[in-house]
């Protein structure tokens, strides 16, 4: 026997799989409250004994081994394949005995597939509150496996376990016959396809008819095969599926019978179901969530806004007393004008990501996020979503790409696909400091009501606008991509629990990481191209430039000689020659060649666009109030042309507009590549969200102009 | 008058599942324990009436009127 077994953790969403998780590898991350939150493969090493640690893998909570979601697919495709590298060698099934019935459906598919199996009976103390007595000594005889009764929460158990783990993976006890066996009813198909695959189990026979197309294992010619013996034997696979759940059933009520006592009669309103009056109720459900909502928005704006100082300043100064202590030269241009002005960027949107996050898990720990998504399932399913787009559009606040990741619970292929594409219409976190820029620049900060700020309301304006066009853009989808497909909606509620603390913790510090490492990465890449882009020219064009402004100006002051000398050499150089390049396109939005720089520079990663600014209108440097000297430059920046204003309300407004649709972040379009698994789709998404942007921003210049 | 179905109980009313009138969307809900036989209680609706939360199998279960509709009930 190997002393590196392999331990699947399988189980129904909230019956404590991720817990046992953590008490066994302790590994800490996340158990979700609502179904599917358990998305990626999360392994780890639990030391069994001397002899043997193994590693365990927690897959995502499913109710049968048929997936109804692309999450689900995974547990079919381990377990009904030997050959998969994460093939268990035992199977540890977590079952709530709050609610046998439901469980054991799993259970038992997973015993008649083959893999060794211990049953974890957990959540007895919610069975005892419902005054549930369950006999695992019973229940053990009956299934022919070994049963042992834990806690997740608390880790009581947890060493009975380990025995029993160890004896299923020394001598493997099965139970004697198939809880379900299909030759009964569909002898020859059953034997053609052990004939064919080599199988000696009449249950994972049946797997490769009904699922043939679903499994990644098999190839073309294989399925074609699978094919020819369903034809010969005019196998219907929904019906006989149908026949397995109710026969299963059927043997399980027989079971549970036995091995529970005193069943309390189904229907009684517990405490949770009261809450869900509430919740759902018709004016107070939307009020809460309402309620809720802004908390979220109050959270990111409001109580992120002084640790986000604190960074700004924090990055101005390390930026400054480098360039103080390091001699002047190229690299230490490169090092704190691009590499640090770059991290700087990424790492003042860590609070709100921290705070959007923080909350998303506390309303999934806690059991909320699903009643959300009941009571916006109606409005969603108008426009060609489903109740549960709710969170990756929630989620889109801070940043789409967690958002996109958040689609896989979707089950209907569509709706979850028409998630995808608009989400990244939602305002994210990177363009906060645009809009901010922008808004302060044409906006007066006076107050209306008395209550209302004005700029705060052409902020909310904003988001406003990303969300309706959001809906807008998915029932449009809805129209263009029609199906056969059947959408649908059945989802569990379940109780709502107090959240674990270090479950949260995990979520935000995972979501914070994966932010920093994934955005970072390409934020850091780009600020420094870019920072070479716009200190080399070609030739010594720049050269050049610079001698004709001191040429030009031999009187002036040296502070605004040296601007001027930035600004000409800038012009200069491959940057510059870039803007001027595409200066007749985005010339009817009212852009120059300097803000197309900016353009081009954000293209990969909006949130670049302001510190492009600032490079562009030599700023920055010595600056510790950032935003208020861009704002100012910003102000006295001349039109050539006219001698007027360049920030006008028309073209500020046009660039606002043009952001809250521009598709541009290129985290967010691999991230799409990923999940849809061909680059049709991120094409899409970036021609019909770039077209919107261009029109938008088009009619919006001519109009205020 | 055709058979009532899921979709037609009223809040805090029960019936028992007969049978089901879509196939494919039967293997969904038979899996999650809407069995002919078992005895359901509509327990809440989302505001705009759907959709609609069940008492079925020990547990609450959510699904769109559509699907409830699916779920045909004894009179």
């Amino acid at each position: 026997m190997k002393s590196s077994p392999t331990i699947a953790l399988v189980g129904n969403p909230n019956a404590g799989k991720s817990s046992l998780f953590n008490q066994l590898t302790g590994l800490r991350q996340k158990t979700g409250n609502f179904p599917g939150v358990t998305m990626d493969k999360k392994s780890g090493t639990w030391p069994i004994d001397a002899q043997y640690t193994a590693t365990v893998i927690d897959l995502p909570g499913v109710y049968s081994i048929y997936p109804k979601s692309l999450d689900e697919q995974i547990v079919t495709d381990i377990l009904a394949n030997p050959a998969h590298p994460d093939y268990p060698d035992v199977s540890v099934v977590v079952v709530d005995a709050s609610n046998l019935h439901r469980n054991l459906l799993l259970f038992t598919q997973v015993a008649d597939l083959g893999v060794p199996t211990v049953l974890a009976l957990n959540m007895l103390d919610v069975a005892h509150q419902q005054s549930k007595v369950v006999n695992s000594v019973r229940l053990a005889m009956s299934l022919g496996v070994p049963v042992v009764r834990i806690n997740a929460r608390t880790g009581e158990g947890v060493d009975l376990l380990k025995k029993a783990v160890l004896g299923q993976i020394q001598e493997p006890v099965l139970p004697g016959k198939l809880f379900f066996d299909p030759a009964d009813e569909a002898s020859g198909l059953i034997a053609d396809t052990k004939t064919q695959y080599k199988l000696t189990n009449n249950y994972l026979a049946l797997q490769y008819i009904i699922q043939h197309d679903g499994f990644s294992f098999l190839n073309q010619p294989q399925r074609k095969a699978l094919d020819v013996i369903i034809q010969k034997h005019q196998f219907s696979e929904t019906t006989f599926q149908a026949g397995e759940t109710i026969t299963r059933y059927k043997r399980i009520a027989a079971i549970v019978t036995e091995v529970v006592s005193d069943q309390r009669p189904a229907n009684q309103p517990t405490w949770s179901q009261k809450l869900d009056r509430v919740l759902l109720h018709p004016v107070w459900g939307y009020a809460i969530f309402g309620f809720v909502l802004l908390l979220i928005f109050q959270a990111i704006f409001a109580w992120a806004q002084p640790f986000m100082d604190a960074i700004d300043s924090g990055v101005a100064w390390l930026n400054g007393q480098l360039k103080e202590s390091l001699p002047a030269g190229p690299l230490t241009d490169l090092l704190t004008d691009g590499v640090l002005a770059g991290l700087g960027g990424i790492l003042v949107f860590i609070p709100q990501i921290a705070f959007l996050f923080l909350l998303i898990a506390l309303l999934e720990e806690s059991g909320y996020m699903s009643r959300v998504m009941v009571i916006m399932d109606r409005i969603m399913r108008k426009f060609g979503l489903n109740g549960r787009s709710v969170v990756p559009l929630i989620s889109g606040v801070a940043c789409a790409v967690p958002a996109i990741m958040a689609t896989r619970s979707i089950g209907t292929r569509r709706d979850r696909l028409i998630t995808i594409l608009v989400t990244p219409l939602m305002s994210c976190s990177a363009r906060l400091p645009i809009y901010t820029i922008l808004i302060a620049l044409v906006v007066p900060s006076t107050r209306i009501l008395g209550v209302f700020n004005l700029q705060g309301l052409a902020l909310m304006g904003l988001y406003l606008l990303g969300l309706v066009s959001a809906l807008l853009a998915a029932y449009v989808l809805k129209v263009l991509l029609r199906t056969k497909e059947r959408g649908y909606f059945i989802m569990e509620l379940p109780t709502f629990k107090l959240p674990r603390w270090n479950h949260v913790g995990l979520t935000v510090w995972e979501s914070v990481r994966s932010f920093v490492w994934e955005a970072g990465r390409v934020i850091l890449a780009i600020s420094i191209v870019l920072w070479v882009v716009a200190s080399y020219g070609p030739g010594n064009d720049m050269e050049e430039a610079e001698a004709r402004v001191k040429q030009q100006n031999p009187t002036a002051a040296s502070d605004a000689l040296q601007d001027r000398i930035a600004s000409e050499r800038l012009e200069a150089s491959y940057a510059g020659n870039f803007g001027h390049f595409i200066e007749p396109v985005i010339r009817p939005l009212g852009y120059d060649w300097k803000i197309g720089i900016a353009l081009l520079s954000s293209f990969a990663a909006r949130e670049v666009f302001v510190g492009t600014m600032s490079t562009i209108y030599s700023i920055g440097s010595g600056a510790d109030e950032e935003g208020v000297t861009i704002r100012e430059r910003l102000r006295q920046e001349r039109n050539p042309e006219t001698g007027e204003a360049m920030y006008t309300p028309a073209l500020a407004w046009s660039l606002l507009i043009f952001y809250v649709f521009a598709m541009m972040c290129m985290s967010t379009l691999a991230a799409t590549q990923r999940e849809t698994k061909t680059w049709k789709w991120p094409a899409v998404q970036l021609v019909y969200m770039m077209a919107l942007a261009y029109v938008t921003a088009f009619a919006t210049y001519q109009l205020l102009k | 008058m055709s058979k009532r179905s899921v979709a037609d109980l009223k809040i805090g009313e029960r019936a028992t599942i007969e049978s089901f009138n879509n196939q494919l969307m039967s293997l969904k809900l038979l899996e999650m324990g809407c069995l002919p036989g078992a005895e359901v209680c509509l327990h809440s609706k989302a505001p705009l009436g759907d959709p609609i939360c069940l008492n079925v199998a020990g547990y609450c279960l959510a699904m769109r009127k559509s699907e409830a509709a699916t779920i045909l009930i004894d009179n």
